[in-house]
C-alpha cells in the first residue's frame, strides 16, 4: 500500500467532550478555505476533487491522494457566475468559484454525468483551470450484463490518470488495502445512521450531517478514528426522547442544504434517515478484498448500492426506494426537498409525491439553495405541517 | 431560357416538400394510433430508428412533438397540465409538454400520437433518462436505456482511432444485442439482418446528401438558413432516416442547394446577406418565425448551427455504416453520433472556432434556454473562450424553447438590434482607411 505519512488533518484534543468535538467539526466543515485540504497540500499531498454524487474514492486513496468531495459552498460568487447561464443550480457555480478563487486547489478534477449541468462542468473546468478535468462515465444502464465489465474498465482508465498525477503505479494490493479502510468507514457510517434511526434524540440531523460530511474532507483513516471516538460519546449522551414526528429527508443527494436549514428541521422533527451526501454511503455492504479489486468496486457500485435520482436502474424505481427507506426507518412522514434548478431532484419530487399520496403518507415539499440564509418562512411552513400531523 | 433550365423552379422545394413529408409522417402516426399499431418512443440523439424499422415499429419523437406544440403556440396548455401535477416551472419544457400530451391521450395539434409499445433512450441527455422513467410509471411497456459513454475531457479524441473507442464500442454493441430480443418480443417479428442492411444503406444515402447540404452553406451567400431552414431539414432527417423517402428528399435538397449556390441565391428573406452568423443552442420556438426575423431584418444569415450538429443523429459526421457488418457498424455509428452530439454541447468551443473559420462567420449567437441544461450550461463560458480566440462579435440571449412565460420579445429585440449595430459599426471601422492603416 502507498505509504501516507502526514500529520493528522483533524486536530481534536484528547480532552474534548462531544459538544466541543462537534463544534470543531462544524467549524472545519463550514470553513470555505478548506483547511484540511490546504494542510494536506502543504505536506506535499495531491488532491483529487470529485463532484457529487459518487466516486470510487478507494482508487485515489490507494494512490496516496486525498479524495475530496466537491459539493459547493455558500460563498460569494465573484468569478464563476459569468461562466454560467441563469437557470443553473448553485452547487455548480459555487464549486467553480472555489476553484477559480483558489479556495480549493486540486490536482485532478472528476465530474460525472449525473445531470445535464454537471456533465458540462468538465468542459468549463477544463477551460478555466490548469489541473486536468474529466468525466467519469458511471453507467446509466446498470441493467446490462456488460455494465460491470464496462465500469471496471472505466475505473482502470481513471486509475491510469490518477497514476499520471501521482507519478507512480498503484497495485491491486494498494487498492485492496484502501477497500479495507473504506469498508470500515461504511460500517461506521451505518452505525451512525443506526443511532439516528433508533435514538434520533441523541443525534439531530445537523450534527449527524457534520460527522458524515467530514468524510469528504479528511483521509478515511482519520474519519474512522473520529467516528470510533464519537459514536460511544453520542450513545452516552444524556438526552431524553421528545415528542417529535419521525421523518425522512429526501433531496440532499447533490447540492447540500445549509446546515442551519437542517437545524431548523430538527426543531420540529426527528430525521431518522436521509439521502444527504448519499455518495458517501452509496455502497451498502463490504466490498470484497479478494480477487480483482477494481472489478469488486465496479460490481459493488452496480449491485450492492442504494439509489438516487441520478442513477437510472430498473431494479430501483425511486419512489419505491423512498417508500422502502420510510418503512426501514419507521418514519411517519417525508420531507421531499429539491435544490433550486436541480432537474433530477425536481422531476423526482413529482414521482415521490404521487407515490406518497397513493400510500397515504404525509409529506412536505420544499426547495432550497445552498446559499439560503433565511429560514423563517420554511420554519413556519414546517411547523404548520407538523402541527397538522400531531393535532388533526 | 425556361425556368427549368435556370433552376429557379426548384428553389424553395426543400422547405415545401419537407413540410408535406412532415405532415404525412404525423398523419401516419395518427393512423397507427387509430389502428392500434405499435410505436417506439425515441429521441433525436441516438434514436436507433434503423433498428426499430427492422421490426416495423412506428417511431415517435417526443422532442419533436413538444417543439411542435410551441411552434403552434399551444405549448402552454400542455405545460400547465404537467405543472398542475406538480412539475416545477424550472424543469425541461419538452418533458412537461409530453407529459401533458400523454395525459391528453396523444391529442396533438398535428394528429394523434400513439402510446409507447417500447421506449428507447440513450444518455446523450440525462433528461432522456428521467423522461423514460415517467413512461415507465405511466405505461406497462418496456423501456430500454442505452448507455453510450461520451468523450471524457475537452481534448479527448472521439474518433474510431481514439483511445478507448473499441472498449466503449464493445459495451454499446453488447447493449444493442440485449435490445434485439426485447424488440422481437414487443413487435412479434424476428430480427432480419438483411432488412437492417437495407435501412442502414438508406441512412448512408441520407447522410451523404446532408453533409453536402451543410458544406454548401460555406458559399456566399449561404444557401439556407441553418436555424430556420435547418430546423425543417432536421425534422425530416430524424423522422425519415432509414427510408427511401428520406434519402430521396435529401438528394433532391442537394440539387436545390447546388442550384442556389450556382445562381448565387441566398437564404435571407429580406434583402442581401449582410452578416454571416453561427447559432449556438436551441431556437426560440414559441416565437420561432419572429425570432428568425429579428436577425434577417438586419441581413443576418445563420450559416451554421450547433443544432445541425447535435440534433441530426450523427448524419453530419463523415461516417457510413458498413453493410457487411451491420450490428458492429450500428454500434460504432451510435457511439460516434452520440459522442459527437454531446461534444457539440459540452466541448464545442474548438468545433465552433473551426466553424467560424470555415464559414467565414462575423458573429456567434448564443441562445441558452431555461429548458435545456445540456445545451445551455456551458454557453456563457464558451462565449468567453471564443472571444479570446477569434475576432468576432458574440451575442448571448436567454429565453426558452417551450415556455412563452420566459420569452420577452422586446428584450430580445433590444439585444439583437444592439448586436447588429455593433456588427455594422465594426465593419465600417474595419473598412475605414484610417483604421486599416
Amino acid at each position: 500500500m502507498t505509504t501516507r505519512t502526514h500529520d493528522p488533518l483533524l486536530e481534536l484534543p484528547e480532552g474534548n467532550d462531544l459538544d466541543e468535538i462537534l463544534h470543531e467539526c462544524r467549524e472545519i466543515l463550514e470553513d470555505t478555505s478548506f483547511p484540511t485540504v490546504r494542510k494536506w497540500r502543504e505536506g506535499g499531498g495531491k488532491v483529487l476533487g470529485h463532484f457529487q454524487v459518487y466516486f470510487p474514492e478507494e482508487l485515489a486513496h490507494a494512490a496516496g491522494m486525498l479524495p475530496v468531495k466537491v459539493r459547493g459552498a455558500p460563498v460569494e460568487r465573484r468569478e464563476a457566475d459569468s461562466r454560467f447561464g441563469s437557470y443553473i443550480c448553485s452547487i455548480l457555480r459555487s464549486s467553480m468559484e472555489l476553484a477559480l478563487s483558489g479556495h480549493l486547489e486540486l490536482d485532478l478534477f472528476v465530474t460525472h454525468p449525473i445531470c445535464d449541468a454537471a456533465r458540462n462542468l468538465a468542459g468549463i473546468w477544463g477551460r478555466n483551470r490548469p489541473e486536468p478535468a474529466q468525466i467519469l462515465y458511471l453507467p446509466q444502464n446498470p441493467n446490462s450484463t456488460a455494465s460491470v465489465v464496462y465500469l471496471s474498465e472505466e475505473y482502470r482508465r481513471v486509475l491510469g490518470d490518477i497514476e499520471k498525477v501521482v507519478g507512480h503505479a498503484v497495485s491491486d494490493d494498494d487498492i485492496r488495502a484502501s477497500i479495507g479502510v473504506f469498508n470500515e468507514n461504511r460500517r461506521l457510517l451505518a452505525e451512525l445512521y443506526e443511532v439516528k434511526r433508533e435514538t434520533p434524540w441523541l443525534l439531530p440531523i445537523h450534527e449527524a450531517y457534520v460527522l458524515l460530511a467530514l468524510a469528504g474532507l479528511i483521509p478515511r483513516e482519520e474519519h474512522n478514528a473520529l467516528l470510533k471516538r464519537v459514536l460511544p460519546l453520542v450513545r452516552e449522551r444524556n438526552r431524553r426522547p421528545q415528542d417529535k414526528i419521525r421523518v425522512v429527508f429526501e433531496g440532499g443527494f447533490c447540492e447540500q442544504p445549509p446546515l442551519d436549514l437542517l437545524r431548523s428541521i430538527s426543531h420540529f422533527c426527528d430525521v431518522v434517515d436521509d439521502d444527504l451526501l448519499i455518495g458517501l454511503r452509496w455502497i451498502l455492504e463490504d466490498v470484497p478484498t479478494e480477487g480483482d479489486p477494481v472489478v469488486a468496486l465496479a460490481d459493488a457500485y452496480i449491485n450492492q448500492s442504494t439509489y438516487s435520482p441520478v442513477q437510472h436502474d430498473l431494479r430501483k424505481p425511486k419512489e419505491e426506494m423512498l417508500l422502502e427507506r420510510l418503512r426501514g426507518s419507521r418514519a411517519e412522514a417525508a420531507i421531499v426537498a429539491a435544490a433550486k434548478m436541480c432537474e433530477p431532484g425536481l422531476d423526482e419530487q413529482v414521482a415521490y409525491g404521487q407515490a406518497l399520496d397513493r400510500e397515504g403518507i404525509p409529506y412536505f415539499v420544499t426547495e432550497f439553495e445552498e446559499k439560503m440564509t433565511s429560514f423563517d418562512h420554511l420554519q413556519l411552513q414546517l411547523e404548520t405541517f407538523v402541527e397538522n400531523l400531531l393535532f388533526v | 431560357m425556361t425556368q427549368a433550365t435556370t433552376g429557379h423552379d426548384i428553389v424553395g422545394r426543400g422547405a415545401r416538400e419537407g413540410g408535406v413529408l412532415f405532415r404525412e409522417w404525423f398523419d401516419d402516426l395518427t393512423g397507427a394510433s387509430e389502428r392500434d399499431e405499435k410505436a417506439a418512443y425515441v429521441f433525436v440523439m441516438g434514436s436507433l430508428v434503423e433498428l426499430l424499422r427492422v421490426f416495423d415499429l412506428h417511431t415517435v419523437f417526443p422532442e419533436i412533438n413538444s417543439l411542435q406544440t410551441a411552434v403552434r403556440r399551444v405549448s402552454d396548455e400542455y405545460l400547465s397540465l404537467a405543472e398542475d401535477d406538480g412539475f416545477s416551472p424550472d424543469v425541461c419544457g419538452y418533458v412537461k409538454a409530453d407529459y401533458g400530451l400523454q395525459l391528453r391521450k396523444g391529442d396533438h395539434p398535428m394528429g394523434t400520437i400513439p402510446p409507447p409499445a417500447v421506449s428507447v433512450f440513450t444518455n446523450a441527455c440525462n433528461t432522456y433518462l428521467k423522461w423514460g422513467e415517467i413512461w415507465e410509471r405511466m405505461y406497462d411497456s418496456p423501456t430500454i436505456a442505452l448507455d453510450v459513454p461520451g468523450t471524457r475531457h475537452a481534448r479527448g479524441d472521439t474518433s474510431i482511432e481514439g483511445a478507448g473507442f473499441e472498449r466503449d464500442c464493445r459495451y454499446v454493441r453488447h447493449q444493442l444485442e440485449e435490445m434485439i430480443p426485447v424488440l422481437e418480443q414487443v413487435s412479434g417479428k424476428a430480427f432480419d439482418i438483411d432488412r437492417l442492411r437495407e435501412v442502414l444503406g438508406l441512412t448512408n444515402r441520407m447522410g451523404r446528401a446532408w453533409r453536402r447540404v451543410l458544406e454548401l452553406n460555406r458559399e456566399r451567400p449561404a444557401v439556407f438558413d441553418a436555424m430556420m431552414d435547418g430546423t425543417i431539414f432536421l425534422g425530416v432527417a430524424n423522422a425519415l432516416r432509414g427510408t427511401p423517402q428520406g434519402a430521396d428528399y435529401f438528394e433532391d435538397l442537394v440539387e436545390e442547394m447546388e442550384t442556389k449556390a450556382r445562381l448565387g441565391i441566398g437564404s435571407s428573406v429580406k434583402g442581401e446577406e449582410q452578416h454571416r452568423l453561427i447559432f449556438v443552442g436551441v431556437p426560440c420556438y414559441p416565437i420561432f418565425r419572429r425570432f428568425y426575423q429579428l436577425f434577417t431584418e438586419w441581413g443576418g444569415a445563420f450559416v451554421s448551427s450547433t443544432y445541425t450538429w447535435f440534433a441530426s443523429g450523427g448524419l453530419n459526421l463523415d461516417f457510413e455504416y458498413d453493410l457487411d457488418r451491420p450490428i458492429e457498424s450500428l454500434a460504432e455509428g451510435l457511439l460516434l453520433s452520440v459522442r459527437q452530439a454531446v461534444d457539440a454541447m459540452l466541448f464545442h468551443d474548438r468545433a465552433l472556432i473551426a466553424a467560424i473559420d470555415e464559414f467565414g462567420a462575423d458573429g456567434v449567437v448564443y441562445h441558452p434556454v431555461k429548458s435545456c441544461r445540456t445545451v445551455s450550461t456551458g454557453l456563457a463560458d464558451s462565449r468567453r473562450s471564443v472571444l479570446e480566440q477569434r475576432d468576432v462579435l458574440c451575442l448571448y440571449i436567454e429565453s426558452d424553447m417551450m415556455d412563452q412565460r420566459v420569452v420577452s420579445e422586446a428584450q430580445l429585440k433590444n439585444r439583437i438590434d444592439a448586436f447588429f449595430e455593433g456588427l455594422e459599426s465594426r465593419k465600417i471601422r474595419l473598412g475605414s482607411p484610417a483604421l486599416v492603416t
